[in-house]
């Protein structure tokens, strides 16, 4: 499975990648996480790639290979178009965050973007500020997200909640598996 | 059980599991969790240097001294160790010493491109370059070992992608590593040229030494035999990408040795094989060589010197297969550079630099996105400290009235590392330049690391804090300013006098970095547009990634402002509040 999570330094896909990751590993697959640190970080495009299967070489994926696309982001979504597979998957977070050329007014946010998606992917739109909000803290997004990717997939539900609580400090243990939880039980994921 | 660990968290293992017990190092990216990871084990004693250099000179004391020492930078941070890194070169080691530099192909996080493996060979220093997290950890490990056989410091070549990729690591117990005796030996360890002219002997012997273990290891350079008259010579990550993208079709020589190279497994590799292609990232180093060695190879007439190779790419180039298909994005769509964080405390630093129009100097750190819209402050960024030295250059290139309009900045980290040098020379030399240090009481861009301004020291320990004000003092700086950038109003002042000054002076900038954890209390709250706007935007200058027009309208994005305040410190109708 090539699986690429996409999203704006800050909004914590570093975690979701590795949450991912460690649940890989818990099913005895080969796993490759490739991450991105430092510069690119700051408020930029991020981009994690997440790969597992028997015997896994490259930790990047090309464009036209990624079997799921979990962005964090309208536009980090659209950006990340080219690299879902024919017949892959788009799990979109509907937040909408204005990168500097749009708030300098050098560029126009691009308009539609779920519809474009749509046309091109199989596509699943979530609002998950509101339920983030609703475990506890906006933060949470990531968790949320989190939550919608456990469900989109062929790994057990144990098997999430066992690395998330390996992943996470102990104070926010609970915060984040309710977060989890909204995000798992969003109704018919993989449908349109 | 096998692990899944970043590169850097393996090299960190490797080093542990090896017995080291001496690890200084300055952060840059990719290089940084390597030194990070250290802190994990607690009988490894570890620091951040200064700089690079000084890292390195820690290294090779300790190796003299007779622990397994190590020191890790990125690409460029190998430039400012080079002094005594070509000179470790000939004085050897006694415990081993292993140098990790970390290259940055496709400059994710740096300002240049360099290849280090030119480093390897104009040292004469045995390099390593594995390809996975698992090979980071052997490599180390097997890297103390030749370090102490071959009496030699030996370099492991990491990537970004290495470095910043996690793959699977099988844990080993560490070994009992007993410190080698110590002994006084001048020939060995004091390079006057008498005693240097005869290690330089050594060295040439060693390299000779070296390329036959090179030639004759299979676990370092292993070949693998697919029965095909194509052939593959790649090494590092570049031989991952090939291996993913032509499988079993081809055979490999992959080399975990970069330097020497092993000329005999080369030339028999090539004679088997009716075509050979070499891919490595960056500069045709491999390449080069069969060629000096007449070996008809194929490689930078089909594969890029810039950048990240991908599979896709070597598979095109090698079997001339198209790429997968992919859906294309038709419109043009805005780019996502990297931005200072909301709450950034340089951002009012280049607001008022900007509305004064200077000229500056710059250098490298989270500043550097100074550089961007729609600050656009920043003239020049070169290397760290070049801020403080270059505006010196410029001020006696073009006299003192350009002088009253030009400042450098840099941040404490930097300063610290290379920018104190530059201000000794201003000092020194008479020069009349305003350095703005941007102390946010952090090492910032790489993640957070302390620094010697900060009190701390990484694992976390108090320890005593360079005083900047007092360290400019010192040196013959006689003005010095202490200031919050976010205090606008008075900042402006501030550098509006201090530029006019006809003597060196000093403007320390000080406000924490907003992502520490102490900044994450003291701001609070939302900043919130009211109906007093009157839609001037000079609240839109400040480029924060929270502010932006929507339907003509200014709005602050609760999901990305921490309530810092900066807007409302800017805004000339008192139109943006708090709210709870």
């Amino acid at each position: 499975m090539n699986i690429m999570i996409v999203g704006v330094g800050g909004q914590g896909t570093l975690l979701a990648s590795r949450i991912l990751g460690g649940a890989a590993i818990k099913k005895g697959y080969d796993v490759k996480v490739s991450e991105v640190h430092g510069m690119s970080q700051r408020g930029g495009s991020v981009v994690t790639y997440v790969k597992f299967g028997d015997k896994v070489y490259s930790p990047i994926i090309d464009k036209g290979e990624a079997d799921l696309v979990l962005a964090f982001e309208l536009l980090e979504a659209y950006r990340a178009l080219p690299f879902v597979k024919k017949g892959g998957r788009l799990l979109v977070n509907r937040q909408r965050m204005n990168p500097m050329p749009v708030i300098t007014g050098a560029m126009a946010y691009p308009e539609n973007i779920e519809e474009k998606l749509r046309e091109k992917a199989e596509v699943t739109a979530v609002d998950a500020i509101p339920l983030a909000e609703q475990a506890g803290t906006i933060k949470a997004v990531n968790v949320v997200l989190i939550g919608l990717l456990a469900r989109s997939m062929d790994i057990e539900k144990e098997v999430w909640l066992e690395v998330i609580k390996e992943c996470v400090p102990p104070k926010f243990l609970e915060m984040n598996l309710k977060a989890f939880e909204s995000g798992y039980s969003i109704k018919s994921v993989s449908v349109n | 059980m096998k692990k899944l660990m970043l590169g850097n968290e393996a090299v960190a293992r490797g080093a542990y599991e090896a017995g080291a017990s001496v690890v200084s190092s300055y952060p840059g990216t990719p290089s940084t969790e390597i030194t990070e990871n250290i802190v994990k084990y607690e009988d490894i004693y570890v620091e951040w240097a200064p700089n690079e250099k000084v890292a390195c000179e820690v290294a090779v004391g300790a190796s003299i001294a007779g622990a397994r020492s190590m020191t890790c930078m990125k690409h460029v941070g190998l430039n400012v160790m080079a002094d005594p890194v070509f000179t470790a070169s000939y004085t050897g080691v006694n415990g081993g010493m292993v140098i990790c530099v970390a290259d940055d192909q496709g400059m994710h996080s740096s300002q240049n491109e360099q290849d280090s493996r030119h480093y390897a060979k104009a040292s004469k220093i045995l390099m390593l370059e594995p390809s996975d997290s698992g090979e980071c950890k052997s490599f180390v490990k097997k890297a103390y070992e030749l370090s102490e056989e071959f009496d030699t410091p030996v370099f492991i070549r990491l990537s970004t992608r290495v470095s910043h990729s996690q793959s699977l690591v099988e844990e080993e117990e560490p070994v009992k590593y007993e410190l080698k005796p110590y002994e006084k030996n001048p020939s060995k360890y004091v390079m006057l040229p008498g005693n240097a002219v005869g290690r330089h002997v050594f060295v040439e012997e060693r390299i000779n030494r070296l390329r036959a273990m090179a030639e004759q290891s299979d676990s370092l350079n292993p070949i693998e035999d697919n029965g095909s008259r194509i052939g593959v010579i790649a090494g590092g990550i570049a031989y991952i990408y090939a291996k993913e993208a032509l499988g079993d079709s081809v055979d490999f020589l992959k080399l975990g040795v970069i330097y020497p190279l092993p000329d005999a497994r080369l030339k028999e590799f090539a004679a088997k094989h009716d075509k050979v292609f070499v891919v490595e990232e960056l500069d045709p180093i491999i390449e080069e060589h069969c060629k000096m060695l007449g070996i008809d190879v194929i490689g930078k007439d089909v594969f890029t010197l810039l950048g990240e190779y991908t599979p896709a790419m070597i598979k095109k180039a090698v079997t001339g297969e198209d790429p997968a298909e992919y859906n294309a994005v038709e419109e043009a769509i805005p780019v996502r550079p990297p931005v200072m964080c909301a709450g950034c405390p340089h951002r009012a630093t280049y607001y008022v630099l900007k509305k004064l129009g200077l000229v500056v100097s710059g250098d490298i750190g989270c500043y550097t996105l100074g550089a961007a819209p729609p600050l656009q402050s920043i003239d020049t960024t070169i290397c760290m400290g070049a801020s403080v030295s270059a505006a010196h250059g410029m001020a006696k290139a073009r006299g003192p009235e350009f002088n009253k309009k030009l400042v450098s900045v840099i941040g404490d980290s930097t300063f610290m590392h290379s920018g104190i040098t530059g201000l000794v020379d201003i000092v020194y030399n008479k020069g009349n330049n305003t350095v703005i240090i941007l102390d946010n009481s952090i090492t910032g861009m790489t993640g957070h690391q302390d620094n010697p301004t900060t009190g701390y020291t990484i694992r976390r320990e108090p320890t005593k804090q360079v005083n900047l004000a007092a360290l400019c003092r010192s040196i013959g700086v006689e003005h010095i300013v202490v200031a919050d950038p976010f205090d606008v109003k008075n900042f402006e002042k501030v550098v509006r006098e201090e530029v006019e000054r006809e003597e060196p002076s000093v403007i320390i900038a000080q406000r924490p970095c907003a992502l520490l954890p102490n900044m994450r209390k003291i701001y609070n709250g939302l900043c919130e547009v009211t109906d007093k706007c009157k839609k001037c935007k000079v609240c839109m200058k400040l480029g924060c990634p929270a502010i932006s027009l929507v339907d003509g309208a200014v709005k602050i994005d609760a999901t990305q402002c921490n309530g810092c305040g900066l807007c409302i410190n800017v805004c000339p109708f008192h139109a943006i509040e708090k709210s709870a």
